[in-house]
């Protein structure tokens, strides 16, 4: 008997970055790459986007993805990395913020 | 990144391997590292090296920029001796925790595929399977078998591992016994206070399923945390 690897896989971000570039789609892949104070998810956390807006794995507690999954629809065009930074959410600014009062930052670019 | 590059890390994940991914901030370019396959004793190694030691990625800086060290440990490891109700729905849970997950029990009604679909079995005497399964730092092992004959030889192997977390099922009395056994097996009251007994976090459970969320509570509790309150 083998242990379940579709089960396992299916919130394996990696996996399904790579399934969805092999089937032709365009795909991103963000990262959180630092964190200050209580951040909702920890260093090394990922995030996969395809082009339709699809995604799988989290950067955030869900506060912030809405606005990665932006930045990341722009990169696959530009194939720029970029490197965006969430701070505390202010509920009187239009800006995306994260609602615990933590700070990170994510890596988003483009897989090729 | 390239397409290549995440499936050469899928695959290192696949195979268990100890692995990182290295991305330069300012470039974007990506690179992966073995850090446990070569002596390479350079800045960029050696971070990763000690990144995946402490189980926390890393950002570094080089010559080149700002370095971001991804890591991909292989998966935590749970051991659960006896196929009984509780371990049907705590292989559940321990996988979809991200535990690589192991059942043992040499008795076949109990270790069938029926019970266990999906789930890794191994039908040899505890004694006899434990020590191939190597337990580690990141391996928890659970008994839930209620028989002496089962449980005592897997606990007296956990005791001599370096398990982060043992749990046996058994009520306080049952402890208690069990405790006199291991005490004449020659361990002291100190080793054998690594057994978390009765198993899992007090929060009245009754149900196999209520049960099996109370030891993965404490498991996690003990390994985010340190040890159980």
């Amino acid at each position: 008997m083998k242990i379940d690897l579709d089960k396992a896989a299916k919130d394996d971000v990696i996996a399904h970055a790579i399934d969805w570039k092999s089937a032709g789609k365009k795909v991103a892949i963000a990262t959180v790459i630092q964190t200050w104070g209580s951040a909702p998810r920890p260093v090394g956390s990922q995030l996969a986007i395809d082009e339709s807006g699809n995604m799988t794995g989290s950067v955030s507690g869900g506060c912030v993805e809405g606005a990665v999954i932006q930045e990341a629809l722009q990169i696959m065009d530009t194939n720029e990395h970029k490197i965006l930074e969430f701070g505390v959410s202010d509920d009187q600014a239009w800006e995306v913020g994260l609602a615990c009062g933590g700070k990170i930052r994510v890596l988003v670019e483009r897989l090729n | 990144m390239k397409l290549e590059q995440i499936q050469e890390l899928q695959i290192a994940r696949s195979q268990k391997k100890q692995v990182a991914l290295a991305t330069n901030l300012t470039s974007g370019e990506s690179s992966i590292l073995y850090p446990f396959d070569t002596n390479d004793k350079s800045q960029l190694v050696d971070a990763a090296r000690r990144a995946l030691i402490q189980d926390r990625p890393t950002e570094i800086e080089t010559e080149d920029g700002p370095v971001f060290i991804n890591i991909f440990n292989p998966p935590l490891r749970m051991l659960i001796v006896g196929a009984v109700h509780i371990a049907q729905k705590l292989s559940e849970m321990a996988a979809s925790t991200g535990y690589d997950v192991t059942v043992i029990d040499p008795r076949s009604s109990f270790a069938s595929e029926f019970r266990f679909p999906n789930v890794k079995m191994d039908t040899r005497w505890p004694d006899e399977a434990l020590p191939e399964h190597a337990a580690d730092r990141r391996t928890a092992i659970v008994t839930l078998t209620h028989d002496a004959k089962l449980d005592d030889p897997a606990l007296e192997y956990a005791l001599n591992s370096n398990a982060f977390y043992i749990g046996a099922l058994g009520s306080t009395r049952t402890r208690a016994k069990r405790q006199e056994r291991l005490e004449q097996k020659g361990f002291n009251v100190d080793q054998i206070s690594r057994i978390h007994g009765p198993v899992g976090l007090d929060i009245g459970a009754q149900s196999p399923a209520e049960i099996a969320i109370s030891i993965m509570a404490e498991v996690t509790q003990v390994l985010r945390k340190g040890k159980a309150a």
